[in-house]
């Protein structure tokens, strides 16, 4: 196998290689095939009838509008969660860092029913926010973001806190010592060295936020044309037995997934090179 | 293993503007992390035990909640070894040596994180479905995949594939591979290097990897529920039990099975913090 690969005294190349390509093939690879083929198999018009239908449409937008708005969001406070585990020290700190990564660990369907519960027009925030400002988040496209703002959170709280770690504390107190003042300091120097590790976790929450199915759709209410998800409309299609519907609809999730991970290889690419640079 | 931030250093002038920026800012950040996550694990708690421990109790005897739990630990106990076999065999491969196509496998590898887990469904059911590739080559020999355990298996093995893998492969590159030359040289056979050599080197990072891949494998809910077909008692895991309990308004049942899956995504936490700070204790 010299073609493929440099010399090596290691053994096993071709063992694990080859059954790393095995599986893939198998497990991933193929079923994802099947997929893209089944959707070739639709005429042209029968599959743009399907995708751009309103429903479908009105999927998309929901889908797509609240995951960016969910990771405008955590792309805000999550800096300052990042901020403040990094930079100051209090009580129950580490607490605190251990459990940013709970919407990882939890089951999606546990936080979706812990949501629904909490902010349902009955629970105990539901009623206040029902209350003081009349919102209703449960049940509305709110009760979407809300959801995708619990998931996308760890994302970018975990992004971020290496990049502030390694922020070079030095520059922002000679920029002090100089007279500059916090907000500069802030904007000139902390922001930009940042900056590359919050557009990654801005956009790897958002691309899970596209998909996300199980903590949605106990908060959402699940009404056709205002508050149903493109995942669970694709979830309606199969148990309607609309397996072309399912796969039309799949297909366009799936060039969704493609194009984020191409945008999250490119955005870490450029955060790499500016890495680098600023290193020189 | 981005978790664990370093110690704070006092600083040693701290302005009034600073003092109270830095009470503004964690307050900001206690109140936004306290309303998103720790209101609903508490929910949980408190929606678990609204009628008290005797109907908390009580709710786990019902055969099919019986039924969801050994599914689910079965399904685990498939997926969570056949992964990190392919885990290890993956970083071995990628890390060891250098190859044509290797950051192309190494995105391939991480695909199942950037799709939909209602997508990672529906790929079983197009290959497997009724009306799918082999869907009726399996109705002819009698075999059911979809509707049936093997879907959700294969569902749960799709959806937390690359979780070893992903720890292990950057933990690999990093040590490199001399100590493991050393080995082969001096005589030591394949076996032998990687149990004594590798596995002592890489334990603490398998080790996150399984438990990460556990936790999702025990709480998947999107893939499983489209392959599931949702039969009571015999295909309906520990989430899906949560979706059929809750929607028939028994809150307290489904906040007690959603509570055994609480408990398991804190024990995944304590033991992913011991792990850092293991990590931490040898590098540091």
């Amino acid at each position: 196998m010299s073609w493929l690969r440099q010399p090596s005294v290691l053994p096993g190349f071709g063992l694990t290689l080859g059954f790393t390509v095995f599986f893939l093939s198998g497990l991933v690879l193929l079923p994802l095939a099947a997929l893209i083929f089944k959707t070739t198999a639709m005429t042209w018009h029968e599959f743009v009838q399907t995708v751009l239908d309103e429903r479908a449409i009105a999927s998309y937008r929901l889908s797509f509008g609240a995951a960016l708005i969910a990771a405008t969001v955590n792309a805000v406070f999550g800096f300052i969660v990042a901020w403040t585990l990094v930079r100051y020290d209090f009580p129950g700190r580490r607490l605190v860092d251990a459990l940013i990564d709970l919407p990882f660990a939890l089951p999606t369907a546990v936080s979706g029913i812990a949501l629904a519960a909490v902010f349902a027009p009955t629970g105990w925030l539901g009623i206040r926010l029902q209350e003081m400002a009349g919102v209703q988040v449960a049940y509305t496209w709110l009760g979407v973001v809300v959801a995708l703002i619990l998931i996308g959170l760890p994302f970018v709280v975990r992004s971020v806190q290496p990049a502030l770690v390694e922020a070079q504390r030095d520059l922002e107190e000679a920029a002090e010592t100089l007279g500059a003042g916090p907000f500069y300091v802030f904007r000139r120097i902390i922001f930009p060295a940042v900056l590359p590790a919050l557009v990654t976790g801005f956009t790897m929450a958002f691309a899970r936020g596209i998909g996300e199915y199980g903590s949605v759709v106990f908060i959402s209410g699940n009404l056709p044309l205002k508050t149903e998800i493109t995942p669970l409309l694709i979830v309606i299609k199969l148990e309607q037995f609309d397996y072309n519907g399912a796969a039309a609809l799949g297909f366009v999730m799936l060039l969704a997934s493609f194009a984020m991970l191409l945008t999250i290889n490119l955005v870490q690419g450029w955060s790499r090179r500016r890495h680098v640079g600023a290193g020189n | 293993m981005a978790g664990a931030a370093p110690r704070v250093e006092p600083r040693k002038h701290v302005s009034l503007g600073r003092r109270a920026a830095r009470v503004i800012l964690i307050g900001i950040a206690i109140a936004f992390l306290a309303l998103l996550l720790f209101a609903p694990l508490g929910a949980v708690l408190a929606q678990a035990f609204a009628q008290g421990w005797q109907v908390y109790l009580q709710s786990f005897d019902d055969p099919d909640t019986h039924a969801a739990i050994k599914l689910t630990l079965l399904t685990a106990a498939i997926v969570v070894p056949v992964n990190t076999i392919f885990g290890i065999s993956a970083a071995w491969a990628i890390a060891k040596f250098e190859f044509k196509g290797k950051s192309l496998l190494i995105t391939l590898i991480d695909l199942p994180f950037a799709i939909s887990p209602v997508i990672a469904g529906l790929v079983f059911v197009m290959l497997f479905g009724a009306h799918g590739w082999f869907g009726p080559a399996l109705q002819d020999r009698d075999i059911q995949i979809i509707f049936a355990v093997p879907g959700i298996v294969l569902a749960t093995l799709f959806v937390t594939f690359p979780y070893v893998a992903r720890e292990l492969i950057p933990l690999m590159q990093q040590q490199g591979s001399e100590e493991e030359e050393a080995a082969i040289t001096l005589g030591a056979g394949a076996w032998v290097t990687f149990l004594r050599v590798t596995l002592p080197k890489i334990r603490w990072g398998l080790l996150y990897g399984i438990i990460l891949c556990n936790a999702r494998a025990m709480g998947e809910f999107g893939a499983v529920s489209v392959v599931s077909g949702h039969i009571r008692g015999l295909t309906t895991t520990m989430p899906l039990q949560v979706e059929i309990l809750y929607n028939e308004y028994n809150f307290v049942a489904a906040f007690a099975v959603a509570s055994l899956l609480a408990m398991l995504a804190i024990v995944t936490l304590v033991i992913k913090t011991f792990v850092e700070w293991r990590a931490d204790r040898r590098t540091g």
